[in-house]
């Protein structure tokens, strides 16, 4: 037995040894969320610094004399004519006025720095507008990538420029006269990929990714819910529950591309399904999807307090009352928060979606369901490989797109979770 | 007079029968006859009637041939300490141990003759029937007017809209809560006061008119003065239905009930008009607890 004063001191000399402990626990509580935080940091400077430019387009505007006789058309509403008439001459001869000291014989370097679809822009807007014809517009074209590049990445070493010295005299005076600009890259939010990276956009892979989405929710969500629901509240306690929840538990940590394998084999060769739709798409991840949704959907009917579930039956609700009007209600905000970032995981995916070929190359923005798509993580994927160094900047710039999406769905989870989340 | 059902020697005075052992301090000396209650434990008008009633826990038995006869619109009290059973034995009058997978549940109970326990019955008509209000006040998180309400809305009680307010109105009234919360029943259930919350979990249970009310410790959560309140609405109350109230309380046993039960170990030791129990007890363990030498 130790006397009073002395249990005191001891108590004082372990409380000391007590709070030290107590700051070191938070100090590496601490690092461990700098360390999180700097790795962050890093890969958002890094992503943002490669792929800002992507969001940039280099544009060049001349007047252009819409000469008939110049481009064999005499008649712009006549579809024949249209497709034989020549509208790169034009172009070339109004850039030709524009640089200084250029003559006909440069017209192979003047041309080269033009964006070969520029003549179709052409083509469409003199289509849409026949009373252009033998008139001159001030226009704006899209420049050649090359010009491109040049422009936005002039110093950088890890850019090959591939203009000569006499078009990069050129591009320079015409920057300095404002004939050539940047300006707001809208043409990679308007369009589908492209072989032209100045072409290339986004809006084909982002409706893939909506589309294939939409139909990944549509399957796991009442799928997962259903499942949780029956799983928790009225399947008996036996082996074989037991052996359905290890099986999902297990589904849940499977390589995603196993998923994509399933898929290949079940949904393509065995029910005959085309290759690269969305709707193979989806299908696969609401496979992928399924485990966490039914995981963490069971948590949130688990974390219903037991005393509502006693008041309901006290009253003489029924089991489905119980479940319908009470559980789900309160289980809901977890189910949601929790279906949120499996969609979100689904939304990253690229793995499986190779193997069911929406890796394909798609022009077009996909129509629907079944018509050939592809998804924002794949698109990324294409680009990143590509030699051509102007799609780098263009897959940072889709990482873009598809953080902010990735962010703002987790954004929505959090907010659902305070919003809908009931205190008792 | 007293219960000629069974009367083997019991092994109670091993406590490790219980699920929740307090018995340290118990007489060693006193043994309890199973089945076997002193006092007054049958009814000729029974609401209830119970006979050998055993209750199990897996291999645990919570409950020890317990017969009882619950007498329509009475106030009946049972006490004991903690873990023996009275809870348990509440909780089969309107079957809600049945959501407990282990718990299983031997012997004839009746209510107005006919089975509780018969596999055909519905559970949920003889819940409407059979009210509870728990120990803590659980309102679901919705608002005043719902949560009285809903009992209501389930049965199919209320065609109209009127006919519902006027159900929760009454309803309130009779939990005499009426006053205080008349001016905001949208007002979520949650935000109200621990005492408001239990008196409408009693509102809640007499919305659905049922003939009997459980109560398990209902003012175990609560202050003197909602605790005064609750007592004063259960001796209201009694006109009209009749109640089984659980309490840990000697006093409030002795305040609101006509005949008290005290249960030990699984046993039910005494029943018996409630002014006998505390002044003149006929079984040594019910004078034991009752002058606070356990439990």
């Amino acid at each position: 037995m130790t006397d009073q004063r002395s249990q005191a001191e001891i108590v004082r000399q372990s409380l000391k040894r007590r709070y030290r402990k107590e700051r070191r626990f938070r100090a590496y509580g601490i690092m461990a969320i700098a360390i999180a935080l700097g790795a962050l940091i890093i890969l958002f400077t890094d992503i943002i610094g490669k792929g800002y430019t992507g969001f940039v387009k280099t544009t060049i505007t001349m007047d252009v004399q819409l000469d008939g006789g110049m481009m064999y058309l005499d008649d712009p509403t006549d579809e024949r004519q249209i497709k034989m008439a020549d509208f790169v001459e034009p172009l070339v001869q109004a850039l030709i006025k524009e640089i200084p000291g250029a003559t006909e014989e440069d017209r192979k370097q003047v041309r080269e720095l033009i964006n070969p679809y520029a003549s179709v822009t052409l083509r469409d807007a003199l289509k849409n507008n026949p009373e252009w014809l033998n008139t001159t517009r001030t226009l704006t074209f899209l420049t050649h990538t090359d010009v491109d590049v040049y422009v936005k990445h002039a110093g950088d070493g890890a850019y090959s420029i591939k203009l000569n010295e006499q078009q990069r005299a050129w591009v320079d005076d015409l920057l300095e006269r404002n004939v050539v600009d940047t300006s707001f890259n809208n043409v990679f939010f308007s369009g589908g990929d492209s072989r032209d990276p100045s072409k290339a956009g986004i809006v084909g892979a982002i409706v893939g990714s909506l589309l294939t989405m939409f139909v990944t929710l549509i399957l796991s969500f009442p799928i997962g819910v259903a499942a949780a629901i029956y799983l928790e509240e009225f399947a008996p306690q036996n082996r074989f529950t037991d052996f359905i929840e290890v099986n999902i538990n297990n589904l849940a940590a499977v390589p995603s591309i196993i998923f994509g394998l399933l898929g290949l084999a079940v949904f393509i060769n065995l029910f005959g399904m085309p290759r690269s739709v969305p709707v193979v798409g989806g299908l696969v991840l609401s496979l992928m999807t399924l485990p966490t949704i039914i995981i963490s959907g069971r948590a949130a009917i688990k974390s219903v307090p037991p005393s509502i579930r006693e008041a309901a039956e006290g009253i003489g609700a029924s089991k489905m009352q119980v479940v319908l009007h009470h559980v789900l209600p309160l289980a809901m905000p977890g189910m949601l928060t929790g279906s949120i970032i499996g969609m979100a995981q689904a939304l990253g995916e690229t793995a499986p979606l190779l193997l069911i070929g929406m890796v394909a190359f798609i022009v077009d923005v996909p129509d629907g369901f079944f018509d050939s798509a592809t998804v924002l993580p794949v698109q990324v994927f294409l680009w990143a490989g590509s030699p051509e160094l102007a799609f780098i900047e263009r897959a940072s710039a889709a990482i873009m797109v598809l953080l902010t999406f990735l962010i703002s769905m987790n954004a929505l989870a959090i907010w659902m979770r305070k919003r809908l989340e009931r205190r008792w | 007079m007293n219960s000629v059902n069974t009367t083997i020697a019991s092994e109670a005075t091993q406590p490790v029968e219980t699920a929740v052992p307090v018995q340290e301090s118990k007489p060693a000396e006193t043994v309890i006859e199973e089945g076997k209650t002193v006092g007054n434990p049958f009814s000729n008008d029974p609401k209830f009637k119970l006979r050998d009633v055993e209750v199990f826990y897996g291999e645990t038995r919570a409950i020890k041939k317990i017969s009882l006869d619950i007498a329509r619109n009475e106030v009946i009290a049972f006490i004991g300490p903690s873990g023996c059973g009275k809870s348990t034995f509440l909780r089969c009058l309107n079957r809600m141990n049945d959501s407990i997978d282990i718990c299983r549940v031997n012997g004839t109970l009746q209510l107005d003759d006919h089975d509780i326990y018969d596999p055909k019955r519905d559970v949920v008509e003889l819940r409407a029937r059979v009210g509870m209000v728990f120990q803590k006040p659980n309102p679901f998180p919705k608002s005043i007017y719902d949560n009285v309400a809903y009992g209501p809305r389930i049965h199919g009680l209320a065609n109209r809209k009127s006919d519902l307010d006027e159900i929760v109105e009454s309803s309130l009234r009779k939990a005499g809560l009426w006053d205080e919360v008349k001016d905001r029943l949208d007002a979520t259930a949650t935000g109200m006061s621990g005492g408001q919350q239990q008196r409408l979990c009693i509102a809640r249970a007499i919305a659905v008119s049922p003939e009997v009310v459980l109560m398990d410790e209902p003012c175990s959560a609560l202050d003197p003065i909602a605790t005064a309140k609750v007592e004063e609405l259960i001796a209201e109350l009694s006109e009209s239905y009749t109640i089984v109230i659980v309490t840990h309380s000697m006093q409030q046993a002795a305040r609101v009930s006509h005949r008290t039960a005290y249960f030990h170990l699984g046993h039910l030791v005494e029943v018996n008009e409630t002014n006998k129990v505390f002044t003149s007890p006929e079984h040594e363990l019910t004078e034991s607890y009752i002058t606070g030498r356990f439990g």
